[in-house]
């Protein structure tokens, strides 16, 4: 019965695929995502581009939902079934499917040159020898701040440590609003948000990353332990209760004027573009001293690959060399504020907010989050003790120094730097 | 009289497999088999992308490794407080309850009852959301109230505190199900026979001590279900955990359960990938933990309890 029904089902497909075929030599790719809100996007901008570019190649974007998305991916690539195009989670979910043989090696791709080797560490081998997704965005770290605030308490957006503090000590002086909206009871603010967001300043971006991963650092070290030094003196300027506030008590607060600073992912600027009625501004994680190198998270977030069992291997080499172009920069990042294009040319963006974060590429040196490549592979998983470690310093409930210790101990027990 | 018992014992009689086969399918298909699928789960372990089987390894590195066994003593020390926390407040609550609904002189015994009742029929999902915004420090109602009494001072993030979060937690667990101890005890009170209570009086004993000496020996054996029916609840519980603290149970761990921790170690979060070995693993301990409670509860206690016929 079965096999009746597979027959009858290859009988049609090829025999509407031979139809199709003497209608047009069109080629259809189809692209998987679980980025389901940028519908319209793909449909109204960034697809009908690319046709009018490129006559018989018709491309659909098909998503699904995001807490689906790797299962269902997973289980059509088994199949067989997957789309010519994949969306790529960054690190190892997109590495595992390179390793299995489902995505192709892009790594000659035309258009690859334009992006810098930071981009593309996200969809890379370990050795970076093979990249197998075409970067296509990242969210950026750093502050947004309720410029009303500002202008009325006279404070200028800080630029080093000293001043961020001086800044916060006004607020909280003042007493109109809390100095900084962020909670510590979903952990993961206090770890993306926090430790993540001024962390590169302290262990010099890419120079400290790398040399974790290569175990020349220790999360022992001043660099490492620092930032969470600094985090512990976030306490005294939170809200009232921050240990019992969620993410979006945070964006709430702040959106709704009660707070000064809010300690932000890029990917926040569409939400409170038109949530908040006040003017926002952006600053840099402050540096140390003024003068400093200052460093950014940068971090990759979406990528796109081929499907290694594509009938049109072809055609979608020339879709992705299309997304790696600047053409597609340009479009994707002004109809997704927050959501930056990975390519090195500059991209004009419309938002200001938008402008002020990426702006920060050029004076700043960008580096991804230091626990998502390879350091998350094992148990305890590095990331997630992250969270809880950045919860309890601010929390108060233990120091600097033994949430080092005990980060550096979980990663000791299964991570073994290559000598 | 010979030949009638040989021919009543020699037919096989059919009828009885044929009625127990559905329950016994189906039971089998849904509970025996993927219980001894996870036991078997537990023995096994993928290395390099092969799936071997090792023996009670998995078991050896959930106890012997510090990091695991630091993880599993502490959902389990948590699970036991947990526990307490049902038998010490929402038992001895729903008796009293019951008590109180059973007394002949009450008024709107009905609508007290059902109003009790309500949260038990409400979802997790809705009973974490709801107290996560009446305990909120921002928004929530229990900061203002505990303000118009003059009590502010007294108000701290609950939900966020090591010290506080899982006792909390136990309270809001008891206020959603505080109904069903108070309904069973509530009907094993009621089929208690006036005329044991008239005699009771007869001899004088009214009020409380008729409560103590002569209801609430009668319903023991209630108490007793009640008691094996919160260990078996308690010890797999995760919704409302999940929903109010999410995986991670947070503040570090201090709400984790078993139920918590091994729906983070079989699933994974975040970046951590599942390791559906070791889940089977903490998913068997569990089964062992419950097994073992149930024994104790069926062979040391059940036995004791002394039953009254009418």
């Amino acid at each position: 019965m079965r096999n009746k029904l597979f027959l009858a089902l290859l009988m049609g497909t090829s025999v509407l695929g031979t139809a199709g075929g003497a209608f047009a030599q069109d080629a259809t790719l189809t692209i998987e995502s679980w980025r389901n809100d940028d519908l319209p996007i793909w449909q109204d901008k960034l697809i009908p581009a690319f046709e009018a570019a490129n006559p018989g190649i018709k491309v659909t974007f098909a998503p699904s939902a995001p807490t689906e998305y790797n299962a269902a991916l997973n289980a059509k690539l088994d199949a067989g079934s997957a789309g010519d195009l994949i969306t790529c989670r960054p690190f190892d979910a997109s590495l595992e499917l390179f390793n299995k043989g489902h995505l192709g090696d892009l790594t000659d791709l035309a258009g690859m040159e334009n992006f810098t080797d930071v981009a593309k560490s996200a969809w890379q081998t370990d050795d970076g020898k093979s990249t197998f997704c075409v970067p296509m965005a990242s969210v950026i770290h750093g502050f947004i701040y309720n410029k009303d605030a500002f202008d009325q308490l006279g404070i200028t957006p800080p630029a080093t440590e000293e001043e961020f503090f001086a800044a916060l000590e006004k607020i909280k002086a003042d007493g109109n609003y809390i100095p900084m909206a962020m909670g510590t009871k979903d952990l993961w603010e206090a770890a993306t948000m926090g430790y993540q967001n001024i962390g590169p300043n302290y262990w010099h971006g890419e120079e400290g990353r790398l040399a974790l991963i290569k175990g020349e650092q220790k999360l022992t070290d001043p660099q490492w332990v620092g930032p969470f030094e600094t985090l512990a003196k976030w306490k005294h300027y939170l809200g009232d209760g921050f240990e019992a506030q969620t993410y979006p008590d945070s964006q709430n607060l702040f959106t709704l004027g009660r707070a000064a600073i809010y300690p932000a992912g890029s990917w926040e600027i569409s939400g409170f573009n038109t949530q908040a009625q006040f003017k926002m501004g952006a600053f840099p994680p402050p540096v140390k001293a003024a003068g400093d190198t200052c460093y950014i998270s940068d971090h990759n977030d979406i990528g796109i690959g081929m499907n290694a069992k594509t009938k049109n291997p072809e055609a979608a080499k020339k879709f992705l060399s299309w997304v790696a172009s600047p053409e597609f920069a340009s479009i994707y990042a002004n109809a997704l504020p927050g959501f930056f294009s990975l390519s090195s040319t500059p991209v004009k963006m419309e938002d200001p907010l938008a402008q002020e974060f990426v702006s920060w590429r050029d004076k700043c040196k960008s580096t991804i989050r230091s626990t998502y490549q390879i350091l998350s592979r094992g148990t305890p998983n590095l990331e997630n003790e992250t969270w809880v470690k950045s919860a309890n310093v601010i929390n108060g409930t233990e120091t600097p120094q033994q949430a080092g210790e005990e980060l550096q101990k979980g990663l000791d027990s299964w991570y073994k730097p290559a000598k | 009289m010979v030949t009638e018992t040989a021919r009543s014992k020699s037919p096989i009689r059919w009828h009885i497999a044929v009625f127990l086969a559905p329950a016994v399918l189906i039971y089998t298909l849904v509970m025996i088999l993927p219980l001894f699928g996870t036991l078997q789960l537990s023995l096994y372990r993928t290395i390099d992308g092969v799936r071997q089987f090792v023996g009670i390894d998995n078991f050896r590195t959930l106890f012997g490794d510090p990091r695991w066994s630091a993880s599993f003593w502490n959902a389990l020390g948590n699970n036991v407080w947990f526990f307490i926390i049902h038998m010490v407040v929402q038992n001895p609550i729903g008796i009293a309850l019951a008590a109180i609904l059973s007394h002949p002189k009450l008024r709107f015994a009905a609508f007290y009852r059902t109003a009790i009742f309500i949260p038990t029929v409400l979802s997790f999902v809705v009973v974490g959301f709801i107290w996560k915004l009446i305990l909120s420090p921002l928004w929530g109602v229990a900061p203002w109230m505990m303000d118009l009494v003059g009590l502010k001072s007294w108000f701290t993030p609950w939900l966020g505190k090591e010290e506080y979060a899982l006792t909390t937690l136990g309270l809001i667990s008891v206020w959603q199900f505080v109904g069903i101890p108070m309904m069973l005890i509530y009907a094993a009170l009621l089929s208690i026979p006036d005329e044991v209570i008239e005699a009771a009086e007869m001899d004088g004993i009214t009020g409380m001590s008729q409560f103590w000496k002569i209801k609430l020996p009668l319903i023991l054996p209630a108490i007793g279900i009640i008691s094996i029916l919160t260990f078996v609840g308690n010890f797999n519980a995760f919704d409302l955990i999940y929903s109010a603290q999410g995986a991670m149970a947070g503040p570090n761990y201090a709400t984790d359960i078993l139920g918590t921790f091994l729906y983070r170690t079989f699933f994974g979060f975040q970046l951590q990938l599942g390791d559906p070995n070791m889940g089977a693993t903490i998913a068997s301990m569990m089964f062992f933990i419950i097994l073992a409670g149930v024994c104790v509860y069926l062979f040391a206690i059940q036995t004791r309890l002394r039953r009254y016929q009418f």
